[in-house]
């Protein structure tokens, strides 16, 4: 299937406080096709994060669709969101959210056990993505001895684990130094090239330009994107 | 690219060993990756003016016939001089985008966040397609190229940063003192509509 893994139309996000409502998406329209990364950026309040909870499930949207590898999250009972969720969408969070009380390799395997696989088979998975993000020798360590680098490819590894082809990250690099940035990005982009799709929310114009594309997020609306690729050579103005 | 930073670049090519006219022009390519656009005449014309300051001089030709150069004494003391001298504030280009944004911010009538964001999205559409390049070169690449890329993405993430800073400054001021009248510039509509502070 080559059609977009994230589909977004004219979703709207209106919260309501007391007798003030709060209008956090105002029509937004995004899709996301395999081996894209979208990077997200506007202010703080602009309505990034909403638009990744939307998009991942976590929230509904008050007007507006929402699309999963084809699925529209709309038609779903709450069980069948969560479901979809645990099969089809990974995230990626700041401060990584890895279970403290299991291993790297324990982290990863979770949601295929909680789909219901079997011990030995999850735990070769996540041993074989572990080995994706260049983590094979850490898969029996504790989050605790681990880097705050190596946490975060541990949890890209999860996000992507079993069939998950959308990955949702919220600041990944947020407490990560400049060079750990980079190596993070440097394997969430071999988990995209290699077919998953990705949305990326950053403040980080540098980090941002990992992305394919770029969309800007003001007052809850898209106010411009970057626009596809031609040869970055024309940049670099012609000397021939 | 300025004068004297093409003619100090060909001069540091000097260094590893005499050259010719053509092969400056084939290693200031390879070095800068085609960044900086140089052409064969800007290159003979600067080979000229190194030669004819005492900082190069001819020492023959090679088995080709070429016509090689050497760097002197003179011109490695003048190299070791560039290198521990720094860029000062003078040396540096003006940008037009600065004059732009200096200008547009006192402008009441010029929609601020219009014209940020119009340079946002070229500056991030640069950094992307620099990133990109960035991303190819390996560690068996130049130094001298992957360096230069840096430069120009470490340039746009600056720049970036500074336009965030320039708009929400002018915008905070404007609220402050709210301009007179309608805002005559900035008709058009980027996506599907203008978010309005």
């Amino acid at each position: 299937m080559s059609g977009p893994v994230l589909r977004l139309t004219d979703v709207e996000r209106v919260y309501q406080a007391g007798e003030v409502s709060v209008r956090a998406l105002a029509g937004v329209s995004l899709s996301v096709r395999p081996g894209e990364l979208v990077a997200v950026m506007g202010p703080s309040g602009s309505g990034k994060s909403t638009l990744l909870a939307v998009a991942g499930g976590l929230d509904t949207p008050t007007a507006g669709s929402v699309e999963v590898e084809g699925v529209q999250l709309g038609g779903l009972d709450p069980t069948a969101v969560a479901h979809l969720r645990r099969d089809r969408i990974g995230y990626v969070f700041q401060d990584y959210n890895l279970v403290t009380d299991l291993t790297a390799a324990e982290n990863v395997a979770l949601p295929l056990e909680l789909a219901g696989a079997g011990v030995r088979s999850a735990r070769s998975a996540a041993v074989a993505a572990l080995e994706e993000v260049g983590l094979a020798a850490e898969a029996d360590r504790f989050p605790d001895q681990l880097s705050g680098g190596q946490q975060q490819r541990v949890a890209i590894a999860r996000a992507l684990i079993g069939g998950r082809r959308l990955v949702l990250a919220d600041e990944p690099t947020g407490a990560l130094d400049s060079q750990t940035s980079i190596a993070v990005l440097k394997v969430l982009r071999a988990r995209i090239d290699a077919g998953a799709a990705g949305v990326l929310v950053t403040h980080e114009a540098r980090y941002a330009g990992w992305a394919d594309r770029t969309i800007f997020v003001r007052d809850g609306r898209l106010v411009d994107a970057t626009p596809e690729r031609d040869d970055p050579r024309r940049l670099l103005g012609e000397s021939s | 690219m300025q004068r004297t930073a093409v003619r100090w670049g060909l001069l540091a090519l000097f260094a590893d060993g005499p050259k010719y006219g053509y092969q400056l022009r084939t290693e200031f390519d390879a070095r800068t990756g085609g960044s900086w656009a140089v052409n064969v005449g800007q290159i003979y014309t600067t080979l000229d003016r190194l030669a004819r300051d005492g900082d190069v001089a001819p020492v023959g030709t090679n088995e080709d016939g070429r016509e090689m150069f050497a760097i002197t004494e003179q011109g490695r003391r003048a190299l070791e001089g560039w290198y521990v001298t720094p860029i000062t504030e003078t040396d540096r280009p003006r940008s037009e985008l600065a004059i732009k944004l200096a200008m547009a911010a006192v402008d009441p009538h010029v929609d601020i966040a219009l014209v940020v964001q119009k340079q946002r999205t070229e500056s991030m559409r640069q950094m992307r397609d620099y990133t990109d390049l960035r991303r190819r070169a390996g560690a068996e690449d130049d130094l001298t190229w992957t360096l230069l890329l840096d430069h120009l993405i470490f340039g746009l993430e600056s720049e970036i940063r500074w336009l965030d800073h320039a708009e929400a400054t002018t915008l905070r001021r404007r609220h402050d003192r709210p301009p007179p009248g309608p805002s005559r510039v900035a008709t058009e509509q980027p996506m599907p509509e203008r978010a309005r502070r």
